[in-house]
């Protein structure tokens, strides 16, 4: 049975030695919608999301205690297989890095990376996930050529692209559009509604606009804390808290 | 200020060019097909026939060798120091604090710890042991010079990759090889130079003969060593031959360097 909720976040706490960088987070992420978490900066939304695929194991001075199921597996234990758990999830960061190779191989690599070895099957594939981020037209001229040519609004389409050839249940997306002008991050945002039908989508953002054209289901952050959580249309409209009317106010 | 520093560019060019002169006034006019291509005669040292083809052959069995060798070393010391030990900020400055200190230390000295090292082992002066010798000499040389093109790797780049689901060696061998290449191809010509170059770290350990080697164990000739004897001749003629030696030395570090350098721009195309 499907649950509802993809990832269930339980009493997640992480410390360095000097600071508390989230305090006993708990949360729900629905399946097939568009998450996004907000709030200013250096709130903890970033280390919030490398908590979902262990990106913190990264960081030894970083202790993490709490419990994270996706699809009720608890990834923080022990014997969980890192590397797939990292599979069912892409990552879309605020800089794009694509791979040091061409535009196919960056995309086949993901393919490989499956076990699929047919070339003709490779061949269609990687035109199939350029098409689906709306890039196959722009390079479909110069695919051998380096990744590095594209403008870094292509590059990100391309990690994206790169993203869904793992074939992952989950797109993270931490603030994606931050180094992209005006019509590349529209046509990120595009890319997310159209997403969401096969994908569970959670969007780190600081921008309020960005949130309300895109959030089914909105969680403010302040300071390492989940503050307020639920629809969008309550969030903005009806905010609970004094620090979450002051940010929509200022909106920043 | 401007005119200070504008001099002593200038200067480092002006010296670079005086000895590439001096050598070539003093060694083009010894230089001859023989001297390539024949290994030294009986009156060799007396300035009569033969030439250095050992020490050529020598020199460039030296030099692959030892920089092959100390490559196999190297690169996963480099990738594991910037990939399993990234942010064990403690250990890493520790690993590269003794790194540099082994950069600085003299050939000598490492032609010395060889020479203890074939004892232990019961090695003749040999091949084998002049590869073993100067690879050790340069692995810290080829360690810390990919390193620095290693840590230029943003550490987004390594995030994506973990993100993705790779494995550290897939990151390692697939992703940040390629990635810093034109780091790794610097650093093997660094320490390539200093192979070929270097007097003293193969005076003790591979001897010298003015045969080719057959095989790893037998002694072998270099150019560093035949400049220096024939340098120290009171025969005019081999004199000369040193400076002609010199010159195919110099020729050849010339030809690996724009070799590599012509691969470079094709293997750095992909580099983000």
């Amino acid at each position: 049975m499907h649950n509802k909720d993809i990832i269930r976040i339980e009493d997640l706490h992480v410390t360095t030695s000097t600071q508390v960088i989230l305090r006993h987070i708990n949360l729900h992420i629905p399946r097939n919608k568009i998450t996004v978490i907000l709030g200013p900066s250096g709130c903890g939304k970033t280390t919030l999301l490398k908590c979902l695929n262990r990106l913190t194991d990264l960081h030894p001075q970083l202790q993490v205690t709490g419990k994270v199921w996706i699809d009720d597996e608890d990834i923080f234990q022990p014997n969980v297989d890192v590397i797939a758990v990292r599979k069912k999830m892409g990552l879309l960061s605020q800089r794009p890095f694509p791979l040091p190779m061409s535009i196919y191989q960056n995309v086949a690599y993901g393919l490989k990376m499956q076990g699929i070895t047919d070339k003709h099957t490779i061949r269609e594939r990687v035109q199939h996930y350029l098409e689906e981020v709306g890039l196959w037209e722009e390079v479909k001229n110069r695919l051998h050529g380096p990744a590095s040519k594209l403008s870094i609004g292509q590059q990100q389409r391309l990690c994206l692209a790169r993203g869904l050839a793992v074939q992952p249940e989950i797109i993270l997306a931490d603030e994606p559009t931050s180094a992209l002008d005006p019509i590349s991050s529209r046509k990120i945002e595009e890319k997310f509604l159209e997403l969401k039908s096969d994908y569970t989508l959670v969007l780190v953002t600081h921008i309020l606009r960005q949130a309300k054209r895109l959030a089914d289901h909105v969680i403010f952050m302040y300071l390492g804390e989940v503050i307020e959580q639920g629809p969008p249309q309550e969030i903005f409209e009806h905010p609970q808290t004094a620090v979450l009317r002051e940010y929509l106010k200022s909106g920043h | 200020m401007k005119c200070i520093m504008a001099i002593a560019t200038y200067s480092i060019i002006l010296v670079f060019i005086y000895m590439i002169l001096v050598i070539s006034r003093e060694g083009i006019p010894a230089l001859s097909w023989e001297m390539i291509s024949e290994i030294p005669g009986g009156g060799f040292y007396f300035g009569k026939e033969g030439g250095i083809l050992n020490a050529i052959i020598g020199s460039v069995y030296l030099s692959v060798g030892g920089t092959f060798l100390s490559l196999l070393i190297s690169i996963p010391v480099a990738l594991y120091l910037n990939i399993h030990l990234l942010h064990y900020n403690r250990i890493t400055a520790g690993i590269r604090y003794l790194l540099d200190i082994l950069w600085g230390i003299p050939s000598i000295l490492y032609g010395a710890f060889g020479f203890v090292l074939m004892i232990v082992f019961h090695l003749q002066a040999s091949l084998l042991a002049g590869i073993i010798t100067l690879a050790l000499m340069i692995t810290p040389i080829i360690i810390r010079a990919f390193d620095e093109a290693l840590q230029g790797i943003p550490e987004g780049m390594l995030e994506a990759c973990y993100a993705m689901g790779l494995t550290r060696r897939q990151i390692a061998f697939q992703v940040f090889i390629r990635q810093a290449m034109p780091g790794l191809i610097t650093a093997t010509l660094v320490g390539f130079g200093r192979a070929i170059g270097d007097a003293a770290s193969v005076l003790f350990t591979t001897g010298y003969t003015d045969y080719i080697p057959k095989s790893l164990y037998d002694p072998t000739a270099s150019l560093p060593l035949a400049i220096f004897f024939q340098l120290s001749s009171p025969i005019p003629e081999v004199r000369e031959r040193a400076y002609a030696a010199a010159f195919i030395l110099t020729i050849i570090i010339l030809m690996i360097s724009l070799l590599i350098r012509l691969c470079t721009s094709r293997l750095s195309k992909y580099q983000i």
